[in-house]
């Protein structure tokens, strides 16, 4: 085991994929020689930058995300770094609607192996906030990969890279350069579409994803004084959703909150809810609770920032508050 | 900042070199210093906390925004970027309002929702700062179309960089302001980066060579010199308003600070900062107002009070409320709230 945050767990995974497999190349703007913002690429123009492998580009996103599409498709293994998840509405045609559809139209004869890869988060940085992962969710033929830990980020960009199909690899930045974990040192994948159950409880099923699953965690621990044992189902991919860890964890429990760090109105708690209440209608005590941020464009000030975005106080609240009914 | 578009327009005179009067020049001269002396407080408040996000400066830049405005008419209309600072007060905005909004208070110009990265002042002509790169381009295009189409005798402004020569935006504005004869002004803030890659690694063409490709009206400016800016902009700005469709002022300028605060620039290489440094709008205007008889002690009390107004607005911000979470959650939807 090694111990590694986030950003080097993550440029560990794509630098042994790259080792591993001479299509894989990586481009976006100033991950070069700069190393990429937040050094989300460093290390890998020294290793690869003279075989033309790391790739800057200007600031083209839509460009540079449907050479990938093309690349792909031409049998090369594209990861396309956008920097910045607000950056996916300007993508999203190419993305979405040109690889996404591509195996679909072309009754599988054409392969997109892209990943594209944004940061994205309320945390440290204070800007460049969104989430907006949920525009993809409408899009079928995209996955969605969202680790909350270094272990599973480096094992599901590796999963990503190896994918035929494009995948969408969030980075959440209050989570980046945070907390060390224990990393296995031999080759390991996170299989896309598997959630883990990250803390086992018998009283309330709380699903979350990348930050939101430590601050259910941090939950899960005041609660425990309490003797409210919840249950932590992170999702790591939302596309494809692992309907049945979701299920047998809201059949063993009875009660469902479903937190994120998005709005709730037509994202994946929307989704997810909507899975429970189909699927599991009968097994609940209590009707499905949702948890996520206010209705607005994420606001600047600090304290609106704060008061839009929910926190371990909140699901404690809404926790104790399903175990009552 | 407080505007006179009428004094300071007398900047720009028919020639290429103008003989401003001095006091058009100190004018232009309190605008510029206004907004350096207002970055350089900001650069401070952030180090020490009291602003949050990503913070751009623009100083270095000062006469770009101070020069073409100085030829704008208080309802035309500017879009500006993610180092819009200096488009925003040289448009006009108060530096109470303006300080407020950058350190995030209920008194800010956006009730401190938007901050550096979203102000904007309808009020005054400013669209809004952008996050976006290129972003600004189509609404300033659209804000042309409206004065077109509304009869009005306005122009707008699309202030922009050399980063987003890169971004189709900019070529499908050209082609469409070209289409419809807009009256719309294409202002690239040509200072050679784009976050930490210098120009020559994002672009492949010139802008002049964009401008011949689209028969748009190209001129080029020192974008350090606010008396030619101011001269350049006219001649661009008049022909825009007189109907004859879009025109491009590209200004060679310099960044002196980091991509964003914060940023150590690394990546540069130290003469490449100092051959900026040493290119600086103020010091050029500050000689030339010594040669008209405008000495150090003048300019050093008008920097006095330049700093009194500054700290005034500080002050009141410190002091001002936080903004409401209940009020702001309401001010999504014009008409209220939708749900949620
Ligand atoms: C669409 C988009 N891509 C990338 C970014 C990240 N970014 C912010 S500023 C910037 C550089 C812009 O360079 P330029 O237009 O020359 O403006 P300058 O910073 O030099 O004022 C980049 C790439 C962004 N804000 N928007
Ligand atoms: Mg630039």
């Amino acid at each position: 085991m090694i111990r590694q945050t986030m950003q080097e767990a993550i440029v560990a995974g794509i630098a042994e994929e790259m080792r591993r497999d001479a299509d894989v190349f990586i481009m976006g703007l100033d991950i070069g020689r700069f190393g990429g913002p937040l050094n989300s690429c460093k290390g890998l123009w020294e290793e690869f930058g003279a075989t033309g492998r790391v790739i800057d580009t200007p600031i083209s996103e839509g460009a540079i995300v449907g050479a990938g599409v093309g690349a792909a498709l031409a049998g090369k293994r594209p990861i396309v770094d956008i920097m910045f998840l607000e950056y996916l509405p300007l993508v999203i045609q190419q993305l979405g609607c040109d690889g996404g559809a591509m195996h679909y139209y072309s009754a599988g004869k054409a392969r997109v192996p892209l990943v594209v890869r944004a940061k994205y988060g309320v945390g440290p940085y204070h800007g460049h906030p969104y989430d907006f992962h949920a525009w993809l969710m409408q899009t079928p033929g995209v996955k969605i990969a969202v680790p909350a830990t270094a272990r599973d980020a480096k094992g599901l960009m590796k999963a990503a890279i190896r994918d035929d199909s494009p995948v969408l690899f969030m980075e959440h930045m209050a989570l980046y350069h945070g907390l060390r974990d224990a990393i296995p040192e031999e080759d390991y994948v996170v299989p896309l579409g598997v959630a883990e159950v990250k803390r086992a409880g018998r009283d309330v099923t709380v699903i979350a994803s990348a930050a939101m699953v430590r601050r259910a965690l941090a939950a899960a621990q005041a609660l425990a004084k309490e003797g409210i044992e919840i249950e932590v189902v992170d999702l790591r991919s939302i596309v494809p959703l692992d309907e049945a860890t979701i299920l047998d964890s809201v059949r063993k429990t009875g009660r469902a909150l479903v937190v994120q760090e998005t709005v709730c109105f037509g994202g994946s708690t929307a989704e997810v809810a909507a899975l429970i209440a189909e699927r599991s209608f009968r097994d609940l005590k209590a009707p499905v609770r949702r948890l996520g941020t206010a209705y607005v464009p994420v606001p600047f000030a600090r304290s609106l920032e704060k008061a839009a975005v929910p926190d371990d106080a909140a699901i404690v609240a809404a926790a104790r508050d399903l175990v009552s009914q | 900042m407080t505007p006179e578009p009428a004094t300071a327009r007398r900047a720009s005179g028919d020639g290429d070199t103008v003989q401003a009067d001095a006091s058009v020049l100190l004018e232009l001269y309190r605008r510029m210093a206004t907004i350096r002396r207002a970055e350089e407080r900001l650069s401070q408040l952030f180090a020490d906390g009291a602003v949050p996000g990503f913070l751009h400066l623009s100083i270095g830049q000062e006469a770009v925004p101070v020069g073409v405005c100085a030829a704008l008419e208080p309802a035309d209309t500017v879009a500006s970027t993610h180092r819009g600072h200096g488009h925003a007060l040289a448009k006009g905005m108060a530096l109470e309002g303006f300080f407020a909004e950058i350190m995030g208070r209920a008194s800010g110009v956006c009730a401190g929702r938007g901050g550096s990265i979203h102000v904007a002042d309808m009020s005054i002509g400013m669209l809004g700062a952008n996050g976006i790169v290129g972003g600004g381009l189509p609404l300033a295009a659209g804000s042309a179309l409206a004065h077109q189409v509304k009869g009005r005798p306005n122009v707008a402004v699309a202030f922009f960089g050399d980063g987003a020569m890169a971004e189709g935006a900019l070529h499908e504005c050209l082609n469409l302001a070209r289409l419809w004869k807009l009256p719309l002004v294409f202002v690239c803030e040509n200072n050679g980066w784009g976050e930490f890659s210098p120009l020559e690694r994002q672009f492949a063409a010139k802008l002049a060579a964009l401008g011949a490709a689209f028969a748009i009206p190209y001129e080029e400016v020192d974008g350090i010199d606010v008396e030619a800016v101011a001269a350049a902009a006219q001649r661009r700005i008049e022909p825009a308003r007189r109907g004859e469709g879009p025109q491009i002022l590209e200004c060679f300028t310099q960044r002196w600070r980091g991509h964003y605060e914060g940023d150590p620039q690394k990546y540069r290489d130290p003469s490449n900062l100092d051959a900026a440094r040493g290119q600086d709008a103020l010091a050029v205007a500050a000689g030339r107002l010594a040669a008209q008889g405008i000495g150090a002690a003048q300019l050093a009390r008008l920097e006095r009070s330049i700093a009194e107004h500054i700290e005034t607005a500080v002050t009141a911000a410190r002091a001002a409320a936080e903004p409401d979470f209940e009020t702001a959650l309401a001010g999504v939807y014009a008409g209220g709230r939708a749900h949620g």
